[in-house]
């Protein structure tokens, strides 16, 4: 029972940051329908601003300043790039970004250099708040969920109870309507794009000192974040929201799982010889696969369900 | 009949200069220079049937390539343990082509329901999930080391050996002509043109009956098909391979390829592919910023040229064909166009090559040398130099770039009235 609940909010903590940064690619993929490859690099960003603002004037005002110029920067490119691209197409616009992911990937090295910089949990946080089961919990975490959450619900609230959010809304399906209801559609456009990236930045905020803050931390999380959009529906917030908590929980339970094939045979009472290359699929463990299994849950739910979880489309 | 023979003896001369290239530049790093562009012109082309025939976009295609090259050289390996029959080098890339088949109808069937950006999501997805194999599957793909080979094995037909370099540049030249022609057939076949007919306009072409899902997926797992073919070939040149060969960075490197030299046109990815790779290997021992310029120059493409080099070029055919002199009377406006352009690279260059000397190679003082002349990293005035210098390009190039389109504009015009004639 220890260990499932352990492996559960740890799951929880890792699948919470993955909603961080996948809730805003889904708001900007919903709405405009661009897939902003760069936004993983938009988390590195918020974790390379965090590192420079909290060396001289803490991590507190980092928490807010670094996404906010994030939100800045993800406004400017929308207005003279992205805007610019947008008559060619979707596809131009993906294309666009993939090109943005190797400039800011390239310019993160040129001023921050190719090692991982010393950004650190803040010391106030930097305590073990409770354990269980033998396992300490370090503050900060805890920290980050709950800002996570706070984000979930506010993100919530302003896009289903607002005025604000309505007007998303309804541009995310009916953007010709509601132009004419006379809301400046590429000025919400690029607002939302600026909360996106803004969100994604947050995220690098709260997990680039547990992370590590280095030049291919957007590469790495990048495709992931793909995955959970797709899993939980394209444009989903809700679907977001599980299928980032179900691949945090995957992840997390399979690394902890030294199980293979092999020895579940051997549990219940049989024993295989096999001399042949199939050996090797029934001699690895659960926690040498786990990398895959997120993108073997793609696979599997493009066959099984192309909508996604909460989608009302097929991929 | 004149038109095919116009265009077979086209392939013939541009197979007799590749052949000759090689005694012109007689150098070993020429020489896997040209060995590395015949690769990747097939690879690009093989890409471009996606990208620019179908109109799917791919950040995964190098599963195929990578895929194809691990396996030829673990057939290699066979061969030369005697643990497999003996299989003539000459025909490696049928290897990898099958290989590449093999996998692209899987994926292909599991990621063509649509095209556009749910497609290149998905192929992201995968490249990723075989990335991850390669680290977890290491009695195949040994990790991050790679597996090596040696190509000498088995009888040596002619006394060919394929030990010496220039004999691998003839094999790669001679399958770079025949997979790049057949490609070509396959854009004039009925196939082909379904495929352009799904890339621009899929519900029409649902609604004359063609399965649009079924197109996509053939286009994939030819496409595939000759991405493995190039693959073998990879293999055999190098003698080694490693994860980084079915992996983004590799996809990544053969989109820009396709797209900067013209994802329009089939002769495009040829030009993106000899070009970036003479670029590749040129540029990245002079700057640390090569990358940077590269992801720069794409952006830069997507923007303001997304017919890439090709497009442009194909821009001027009609007004190449009614008169040169509307041509020539473009070189003006065109000359003085990229002239101020050229002074903003400069001064971006040198903006860009400071900042990098500061912070990864001097980390303090210094001089560094831009363009064959000194300049002092931390002097104000060099900064200033190249600033003025980057101001006074985007300046005139506003003018400058406005007078080429206006007189472009004009050619065209003269030349709709020259038609209509």
């Amino acid at each position: 029972m220890d260990v499932i609940l352990f492996t559960v909010f740890n799951g929880l903590l890792y699948g919470m940051l993955l909603f961080l940064l996948s809730s805003g690619l889904t708001l900007i993929f919903g709405m405009m329908g661009v897939l902003n490859f760069a936004h993983a690099s938009f988390f590195m960003l918020g974790a390379y601003f965090a590192y420079q603002i909290s060396k001289y004037i803490g991590f507190i005002p980092a928490l807010f300043i670094a996404p906010l110029i994030i939100a800045f920067c993800g406004a400017m490119v929308e207005k003279y790039a992205l805007r610019r691209v947008h008559k060619f197409g979707h596809v131009a616009e993906l294309l666009f970004t993939f090109g943005l992911f190797y400039i800011i990937e390239e310019i993160v090295q040129m001023i921050w250099g190719k090692v991982p910089v010393a950004y650190h949990v803040p010391e106030f946080l930097d305590f073990t708040l409770f354990s269980m089961s033998g396992m300490g919990y370090q503050a900060y975490a805890i920290f980050a969920l709950l800002v996570s959450i706070a984000i979930f619900v506010a993100l919530f609230s302003v896009l289903t109870k607002t005025r604000v959010g309505l007007i998303i809304q309804a541009a995310l399906t009916h953007p010709e309507i509601v132009s004419s209801l006379g809301h400046n559609v590429p000025r919400v456009f690029m607002l939302v794009f600026g909360l996106g990236c803004a969100l994604a930045g947050l995220a690098g905020v709260l997990a680039g000192n547990t992370l590590g803050t280095e030049p291919s931390m957007a590469l790495s999380l990048g495709p992931i974040v793909f995955v959970v959009i797709v899993v939980g529906g394209l444009g989903s917030l809700k679907g977001a929201l599980v299928a980032s908590i179900l691949i945090g929980i995957l992840q997390t339970t399979a690394i902890s799982l030294d199980v293979s094939i092999n020895s579940f045979i051997e549990t219940i009472g049989f024993t295989v010889n096999i001399e042949s290359l199939w050996h090797i699929f029934i001699d690895l463990t659960l926690s040498q696969v786990a990398p895959i299994l997120p993108y073997l849950l793609l696979v599997i739910m493009l066959i099984l369900r192309p909508r996604g979880l909460f989608g009302n489309r097929d991929v | 009949m004149i038109n095919i023979f116009k265009s077979f003896s086209t392939w013939i001369i541009i197979a007799i200069i590749a052949a000759a290239l090689p005694m012109l530049f007689d150098s070993s790093f020429a020489l896997t220079l040209l060995c590395k562009m015949g690769v990747l012109i097939i690879f690009t082309v093989a890409y471009n049937m996606l990208l620019g025939q179908g109109g799917m976009l791919s950040f995964g295609h190098a599963i195929y390539f990578g895929l194809a090259g691990y396996a030829s050289i673990h057939i290699l390996n066979g061969i030369g343990e005697e643990t497999l029959p003996y299989f003539p080098t000459v025909l490696f890339p049928l290897i990898g082509a099958i290989v590449g088949l093999f996998f692209g109808s899987i994926i292909g069937y599991i990621s063509t329901r649509r095209a556009g950006t749910a497609f290149a999501m998905i192929s992201l997805g995968f490249c990723e999930m075989v990335t991850a194999m390669t680290l977890i599957f290491v009695i195949f793909f040994n990790g991050e080391d790679g597996i090596q080979t040696d190509r000498m094995v088995g009888p040596e037909p002619f006394g060919i050996t394929f030990g010496p370099q220039i004999e691998v540049y003839y094999l790669i030249l001679f399958w770079c002509i025949v997979t790049v022609a057949l490609m070509y057939i396959i854009t004039k076949t009925p196939f082909g043109k379904m495929s352009n007919a799904v890339r621009d306009n899929p519900e029409r072409a649902a609604f004359i009956g063609y399965s649009v899902r079924r197109i996509r997926w053939q286009a994939f797992a030819l496409s595939s098909m000759f991405a493995g073919a190039a693959g073998s070939l990879h293999a055999l040149n190098y003698e080694q391979i490693g994860f980084e060969a079915v992996g983004v960075a590799q996809s990544g490197a053969v989109l820009f390829m396709a797209f900067i030299g013209g994802a329009g046109h089939f002769l495009g990815p040829v030009i993106g592919a000899i070009g970036l790779t003479y670029l590749d290997s040129t540029l990245a021992d002079m700057t640390e910023a090569w990358l940077l310029y590269l992801g720069l120059t794409f952006s830069g493409i997507v923007m303001f040229a997304p017919g890439g080099l090709a497009g442009l070029i194909v821009m001027h055919g009609p007004i190449a064909r009614t008169d040169n002199k509307l041509l020539i009377g473009l070189i003006k406006p065109y000359s003085l166009a990229i002239g101020s352009i050229l002074l903003g690279l400069i001064g971006l260059i040198g903006i860009i090559e400071m900042l990098y000397f500061r912070s990864l190679i001097s980390k303090g003082e210094g001089e560094l040398i831009i363009f064959w002349t000194q300049f002092n990293a931390n002097g104000i005035l060099s900064w200033l130099l190249f600033l003025v210098l980057i101001l006074i390009g985007i300046k005139s190039s506003k003018k400058t770039f406005a007078m080429a389109k206006e007189s472009w504009d004009h050619a065209i015009s003269v030349v709709k009235t020259e038609v209509s004639k």
